[in-house]
């Protein structure tokens, strides 16, 4: 009758499918779905109304949510079938899901703590790839920290001539290398060049091929360890000097009146002894300097002669210098007295500050001077409050613009305004001068430019948007101190070397390219992933499979010149299902907003949506053609692997870097999209799918089974906790039965919760207990502190819980994951017509 | 009558003036005859105890373009009321407060003893006297330790409401913030980097920021107060914290690699402090003190780059146009002093290295401004320590031997006008009736500001006859000058000494013989000196020497041509630019000295006597005592030395010889008691290496080339080709002979 979007009912059909697949039973589910479009006309009225109704006359003629694939059943299912450890010995093994708790035993290759791939099996030939539109891509986490129970990557020393490498494609020594003639030569398994093996590393083979001591050493062995580099590996041939912590920290009236300096200045006494060192028995061997700066610059001399420290004010910001050379870094021992009396008189000095301009070009070019003229590495920490609007080099303009959301322009609200910061992190990059950014706006800032230089030094920004002493001190502090002690590495270079056949094409994430094959990062923390595309230039053999390996020379906090090496090998199949059945969406997901959230800066947000939807559709369209086997047209049938796509996808089509709502800022976009943009798959996948526990039982060590985000799973009698990796929501219904209320606020009455709490009051009950400790190890979970909300049932506050139940229709316009589906499944159909 | 040479010292002494002609020739024709212009060395603030300043304001000419001061040489009707101006001859009624004079109740200026006369002048509020150190932190320890010494010793000779501040260089400029307590505050600058006077006072939040943050504009006179006191505050209230802030004064931090200079940014530094005065106190007396240790380095300014290789510019590079730096850095330095001098704030400059310092280059800031030059090895000399100390001495009142802001303006009568001066001035462009087409010195002008004064700066005023010849002047009639000195008194207040005087007019044709004998030979050859110092500084050696020559034919100038004022030979530019700073300041006195040294002698045959400045007085039992000003060196002729060695002094029956000894070293204290700057002391003896001091400055009437004077026992030879005075007289006479003028 029209042309316009016709849903009816939808009944849900599961066919159980046996394969024999290498000796092995798999159970491959599809899941089919039906559509019958009877009286259009009336049923989209109908639906079209539900959207401003009740929830009760909403469910009429829906679909029933319960029948979609539900990513609660898919993780659960995941963890039940992982209880044994994950070794990795096995190629194009795809590991548990990243909501799994599982044990890695290193076996060969990397665990997926370091790299995560899209695919396990890839496509043989660049034909296959291009049909199936399926990513290929690895999500690299070079420096991830290991659970305690896994042995972190050893330090391999090859002497002084260094790594043994492959001498074409100077692959480093792995397990991939086939050692031949009595082991006096080994072929490079990337290349298939043939090196001679150095006299000093000449060991004999045993009746398989392999060396004797091949288990002896790391690199013959395991999938990750570290090579100890030579002078060669360093910046003018010179071993690194110990790098060093700048503190610059904004003393203008804002950054005074909000509490900020002095919350820092006395934080910093104490976290001055947490600096980060590899052994924890000795002392940082990290130097420490401070600058205070409004409009004009102050830097300390804080030597430890000095009785008092030393101001040295610069108000020449247009061509910035370092005035002082000697007591400006210092070691926090020798200097503690003197640094102490400083962070006691800074929040005093400035207590009358009328000044409200700041700069911040010639800040971050005071800290770079200054590592430039130490001759070493090291990290900017800025605390900054204001659009630097005073005169000086990056000086910005508001350009906050609503209207152009939604337009064409809109891109350009991503891209930096002016395009000093773009050079000065370059040259930033070169000195190894990572820039960590911590914003305490009132208002518009210019995230997109001010995140210029810390995007491409590997460094992270964080914003704390309307800072209270009072309310936000707890997760800045915890935010801080989490920064300063992480595992860090300077000076980074990162190098992906894959088989003949494909190539590493494109970088996403925090740092710099000065070519086409380097990342190059300032600095390199445990926290930070690069996200690697590959693409094929030839064809790829199904015997030897796909091998990459990610090499990163870094200086480690101690100011060793190391290389980290993570290996991986996939499998390669000719076959589409077999690239179908080995594919993990969570990763799939996490490149996909990746790539989205880059193409914003060059496509208005529709564009990127609709081309996304486009991709999706046209993966599950190859899949239902070449895989599935032949059914009605109108049935959806999604592969295994990848039933959770449309309800992860919808997650980012309506992020709020895509489709923001009216309450959503410029700057918390571009904050969100670089946050994003260097984010691993755990944080990715609880991002845009947050995990949404019910409380109402806590028993025993184990967590309660999550329920979907979904305001129909929400019971008024109940409390749930919600968790994205930034925020953490604990929501109380509206009846929650008065004991739950009692045990976790100590308070029988709704009515008497009060809703700005940021921490749980202390209370003596295994319920309370067991929920604070549960929220605990959230927060040691997630890379950010996340501070605890509470939000009444219909209390204003709802509005912004309701932004994180992903399976609704949002605010600002996003579909429902229902609504989605059959969306997906109409453009699916169109393909395939 | 009285001779003329008491006439002349009883002017000298009454009003600090000496004349080259005490009769003048009546027309311009017969005045320029006379080769010596009329012309006059006049110390404004000459030391009169005996004249105490009256508390009233002058009473000036109401002519417009006239002002002269009520003197004795203005007719007075006392009835009436009335005075003529003796300069422009305007009747002017006496204001109401003069209603009481009369015949016998007379005010002090229209007496004839006060010729000279000092008045205090009760307007605006007093000004703080203001010291401004500039310290470079580019030198060895030692050196810096004794700098340190002699600044906080200075502290307490600075009066107690003096404002005081500090500004410290090296690679980079600190100027230091005195009123802080807890973190010592320093506001740094780039030393390469050219700043304008504006945003050097933005730098140092001296401006306030208008709302739109884009144009600062200068702040109210009392915020600029309140503003500049971070950087400038009464000794008496940071005496303690600049102490400490002294003592905590350490080397320049910058490693100075091998082989080369450390980076010294004086030029911004001192740009600074320029700066920093002009925003805070301009129009009142303030004194920069610069103390370096060597030459600038780096940036505007910089005088030699940082290799050591490349040596400092030395004349013959200059000659050869080969010093890449002289002119940038010259344009630079007397930009600031201009600046300055504008401002009314005077910059002395103490440099104390064993190389040049680039006092060539810099001399400007002095001149200009009235600023002290202090030349040594080290400030861990006596040399230094002693001068310094001696900036800061005290007079008969107590008050500081020095005076600010100071303008010097002239008014002629109508037969004369002002052709230039040459001190330590600048000319303030101030063109009245008086001023003459003809410039010499510092011209076009009839005021002039001399930044810093003290009671010894004088001054060369040159004159210019204008009267024709067909104009006669009547007999009797008599040509007057007004000297009117404005300056801010070392006590703070302000000042006018006003000096008129008058000679009488003689025709050249009838009176040749009394214009003749009214010259002023050693005062005639100070001003003809200046004169060609003047010349010197602007134009190459040889041409002023051919000038000098021609002008001073009939003139007795041996010395003056021989003297490190016109020749650079042997002398580096930083000395010569020295010894020219102080020639044209100093009184008559010295600057005869300074032309022709003294030399005493002394000997058992009886009292010490001068003797001639020769050869022949170097003898071996004599011992020797020369004052050049500059140095002063005892010479021990061979025999003295030979027993000194020998240890007779120690004897008691050769007490004799022990007080021959001590009686030259006696009067050396006396002089090195008083000058300022404090000469370099030599003790030396027959073949001592310094022996040189006084074998360069004797008439070499003996030298190796007249072999008759060999063997023979009177004086010594010296090795040089120069001719002596012999020679050149011999030569003088054989051109005034045929020679036309």
């Amino acid at each position: 009758k029209s042309d316009s979007p016709t849903l009816a009912e939808f009944s849900l059909l599961t066919v159980c499918t046996l394969f024999i697949f290498h000796s092995l039973y798999v159970f491959i589910f599809y899941l089919i779905l039906f559509y019958f479009a009877h009286f259009a006309g009336q049923t989209l009225l109908n639906v079209k109304q539900a959207s401003d109704l009740p929830a009760v006359q909403k469910s009429r003629h829906r679909i029933d949510p319960d029948a979609i694939p539900s990513p609660i059943q898919v993780i659960e299912d995941d963890k039940a079938k992982s209880t044994e450890p994950f070794t990795t010995g096995v190629r194009g093994q795809a590991p548990p899901l990243v909501t799994t708790n599982f044990q890695v035993k290193d076996q060969g290759n990397a665990s997926p703590r370091f790299i995560r791939c899209t695919a396990y099996n890839m496509p043989c030939t660049s034909d296959m790839a291009k049909q199936s539109q399926v990513p290929l891509a690895a999500v690299i986490k070079p420096l991830a920290t290991l659970p305690p129970d896994e042995t972190p990557p050893y330090l391999v020393d090859h002497g002084e001539g260094g790594p043994i490498r492959c001498n074409r494609c100077k692959a480093y020594m792995c397990p991939y290398m086939q050692f031949i003639e009595g082991g006096r030569r080994f072929q490079c398994g990337f290349c298939s060049c043939v090196t001679e093996v150095p006299p000093h590393y000449f060991q004999h083979l045993d009746h398989t091929g392999k060396r004797v001591d091949c288990y002896d050493r790391p690199e013959l062995s395991l999938g990750s360890y570290e090579f100890l580099a030579t002078v060669d590996y360093c910046k003018n041939n010179k071993l690194p000097q110990p790098p060093a912590f700048i503190f610059l920290i904004d003393v203008s009236y804002n950054a005074v009146k909000s509490g900020m300096v002095s919350i820092v200045c006395q934080e910093l006494k104490t976290l001055l002894d947490y600096l980060p060192r590899e052994n924890p028995d000795v002392d940082s061997v990290v130097r420490v300097g401070f600058v205070t700066y409004n409009k004009v610059l102050h830097f300390y001399n804080v030597k430890s002669s000095l009785a008092q420290p030393q101001m040295l004010v610069v108000s020449d910001v247009s061509d910035m210098f370092v005035p002082l050379l000697d007591g400006f870094l210092v070691n926090v021992n020798e200097s503690r007295m003197v640094i102490e009396s400083l962070l006691d008189q800074i929040p005093e000095m400035f207590a009358d500050t009328r000044e409200t301009e700041t700069v911040f070009g010639p800040v971050i070019q005071a800290g770079l001077e200054a590592l430039k003229a130490a001759d070493c590495a090291g990290k900017l920490f800025i605390f900054h409050t204001s659009l630097p609007i005073a005169e000086a080099p990056g000086k910005l303009k508001n350009r906050e613009d609503k209207k152009l959301i939604g337009t064409d322009k809109e891109k350009s609200l991503f891209q930096p305004q002016v395009g000093f910061y773009g050079s000065l992190a370059k040259e930033c990059v070169a000195q190894g001068c990572c820039v960590d950014l911590f914003l305490f706006p009132n208002q518009y800032v210019d995230v997109a430019t001010l995140g210029v230089v810390p995007v491409s030094t590997g460094g992270s920004i964080y914003k704390y948007t309307y800072f209270q002493a009072q309310t936000d001190r707890e997760r800045f502090l915890n935010d801080l101190r989490r920064n300063v002690q992480k595992k860090v590495g300077f000076d980074a270079v990162m190098r992906v070397r894959t088989s003949t056949g494909i190539r590493a094409t494109d970088f996403f994430g925090s740092f710099y390219m000065s070519n086409t094959t380097d990342v190059e990062l300032a600095g390199l923390d445990c926290d930070k992933t690069i996200t690697v595309e590959f693409r094929h230039d030839d064809k790829l053999s199904e015997e030897t499979g796909a091998l990459m390996q990610c090499a990163v020379l870094y200086t480690s906090c101690s100011g060793q010149r190391r290389l980290r090496i993570h290996n991986m090998a996939v499998n390669c199949c000719s076959q589409l299902a077999d690239l179908y059945r080995n594919c993990e969406t969570d990763t799939i997901i996490n490149f996909f907003s990746k790539y989205a959230f880059r193409s914003v800066l060059t496509s208005p947000t529709k564009t990127v949506r609709d081309s996304l939807v486009n991709q999706c559709a046209q993966i599950l369209a190859c899949y239902r053609k070449n895989c599935a086997s032949p059914s009605s047209a109108g049935q959806l049938i999604l592969p295994e692997c990848m039933k959770l796509l449309p309800v992860y996808l919808n997650c980012v089509l309506k992020s709020d870097v895509l489709l923001p709502g009216a309450d959503v800022s410029l700057d918390d976009r571009a904050y969100l999209r670089q946050l994003i943009s260097c984010m691993d798959v755990t944080e990715s996948h609880v991002f845009f799918y947050p995990r949404l526990l019910p409380l109402m039982k806590l028993e025993g060590d184990a967590l309660p089974v999550a329920v979907r985000d979904s305001e129909e799973r929400l019971s008024k009698g109940g409390v749930y906790l919600l968790e994205t990796g930034l925020h953490l929501f604990l929501w109380v219904g509206a009846n929650a039965q008065q004991e739950l209320l009692i045990n976790v606020f100590g308070t029988p009455s709704f009515s008497q919760i009060d809703p700005n709490m940021t921490s749980l009051p202390v209370l003596d009950n295994p319920f309370s207990q067991r929920l604070r400790e549960i929220i605990d190890s959230f927060r040691a979970q997630r890379s950010r502190y996340m501070k605890l909300m509470v939000v009444k049932q219909e209390d204003k506050a709802e509005l912004i819980f309701r932004h994180f139940l992903v399976e609704d229709k949002s605010a600002s316009g996003g579909a429902s994951y229902v609504d989605f589906l059959c969306h997906m499944h109409k453009e699916i159909r169109q393909l395939l017509s | 009558m009285t001779t003329y040479q008491e006439f002349i010292q009883q002017n000298e002494d009454r009003d600090g003036v000496r004349f080259s002609w005490n009769l003048w020739p009546s027309s311009r024709l017969e005045a320029t005859r006379l080769v010596v212009p009329v012309s006059c060395l006049f110390t404004p603030l000459k030391e009169r105890p005996d004249l105490p300043p009256v508390q009233y304001e002058p009473v000036l000419c109401s002519r417009a373009n006239c002002k002269a001061v009520l003197n004795p040489l203005c007719q007075v009707d006392f009835r009436a009321k009335i005075w003529a101006c003796n300069f422009c001859f305007q009747r002017n009624p006496f204001p109401p407060s003069y209603a009481g004079i009369s015949d016998v109740n007379q005010p002090a200026e229209l007496m004839p003893q006060f010729s000279t006369i000092e008045y205090i002048v009760q307007r605006g509020p007093p000004a703080p006297l203001i010291f401004l150190y500039v310290v470079d932190t580019c030198l060895e320890e030692e050196d810096l330790q004794a700098l340190r010494e002699s600044l906080q010793m200075s502290l307490s000779l600075l009066p107690p409401n003096a404002l005081v501040g500090l500004i410290t260089f090296g690679r980079m400029v600190q100027v230091h913030e005195l009123s802080c307590e807890g973190i010592a505050k320093s506001y740094v600058f780039r030393g390469t980097k050219e700043l304008s006077s504006k945003q050097i006072q933005e730098m140092l939040g001296l401006m306030k920021p208008t709302a739109s943050g884009q144009q600062g504009r200068p702040l109210a006179p009392q915020d600029a107060v309140a503003a500049s006191c971070r950087f400038l505050q009464p000794v008496h209230r940071v005496d303690m914290n600049l102490t400490d802030l002294l003592g905590e004064l350490q080397r320049d931090p910058w490693p100075v690699p091998q082989g080369k200079r450390p980076l010294r940014s004086t030029g911004v530094a001192l740009s600074v402090a320029v700066g920093l005065l002009e925003g805070t106190f301009p129009n009142t007396g303030a004194r920069v003190m610069l103390f370096t240790g060597g030459p600038p380095t780096q940036g505007p300014g910089m005088v030699v780059g940082d290799e050591l290789k490349t040596p400092i510019r030395s004349w013959h590079d200059i000659q050869k146009d080969n010093a890449r730096y002289l002119k940038k850095a010259t344009k630079h330095y007397e930009a600031l002093a201009n600046r300055s001098a504008v401002n009314g704030h005077s910059i002395d400059i103490y440099a104390c290295a064993l190389d040049q310092t680039g006092l060539l280059e810099m001399k400007c800031l002095a001149n200009l401004t009235g600023g002290h030059i202090v030349m040594g090895d080290s400030f861990n000399t006596s040399l230094f320590k002693q001068t310094f100390q001696r900036v800061f001495t005290k007079d008969y009142n107590g008050d500081f031997r020095m005076a600010f802001g100071g303008t010097l303006e002239i008014k002629t009568s109508r037969e004369l006008k002002v052709c230039g001066a040459i001190g330590p001035c600048v000319s303030l462009n101030s063109k009245s009736p008086c001023v003459s087409e003809n410039e010499m010195g510092i011209g076009g002008t009839s005021q002039w500001k001399v930044c810093s004064l003290n009671p010894s700066t004088t001054l060369a005023m040159y004159f210019e006859v204008v009267n024709q010849h067909n104009a006669p002047i009547p007999q009797g009639g008599r040509g007057a000058i007004q000297f009117v000195t404005q300056y801010q008194h070392s006590n703070t207040q302000k000042r006018i000494r006003v000096t008129t005087i008058a000679r009488n007019w003689a025709d050249a044709q009838s009176q040749i013989q009394h214009i003749e004998g009214s010259f002023d030979q050693e005062v005639a050859a100070v001003l003809m000196a200046r004169l060609g110092v003047f010349r010197a500084e602007s134009e190459e050696g040889p041409d002023v020497l051919r000038w000098l020559d021609r002008q001073l034919i009939r003139l007795f100038m041996f010395h003056l041509r021989r003297s490190p004022f016109l020749q650079v030979f042997n002398n580096s530019p930083d000395e010569s630019s020295y010894y020219r700073h102080h020639f044209v300041r100093q009184d008559l006195t010295q600057s005869l000295i300074m032309i022709q040294p003294i030399l005493y002698s002394y000997s058992f045959y009886g009292p010490p006597e001068p003797v001639l400045l020769d050869s022949s007085s170097i003898l071996p039992d004599r011992i020797l005592l020369m004052d050049t000003f500059f140095q002063l060196v005892i010479y021990h002729g061979e025999t003295i030395a030979q027993w000194r060695k020998a240890g007779y002094q120690e004897m008691a029956e050769y007490e004799n010889f022990k007080q021959l000894l001590q009686a030259p070293l006696d009067d050396a204290q006396e002089i090195l008691q008083t000058r300022f700057p404090m000469p370099r002391y030599i003790d030396t003896e027959h073949g001592g290496s310094q022996a040189r001091f006084l074998l360069s400055k004797v008439n070499p009437s003996q030298t190796h080339n007249n072999l008759y004077a060999w063997g023979q026992e009177t004086g010594a030879p010296i090795l040089t080709d120069d001719v002596s005075l012999q020679v050149f007289m011999d030569h003088l006479k054989k051109l005034a002979v045929s020679s036309s003028a």
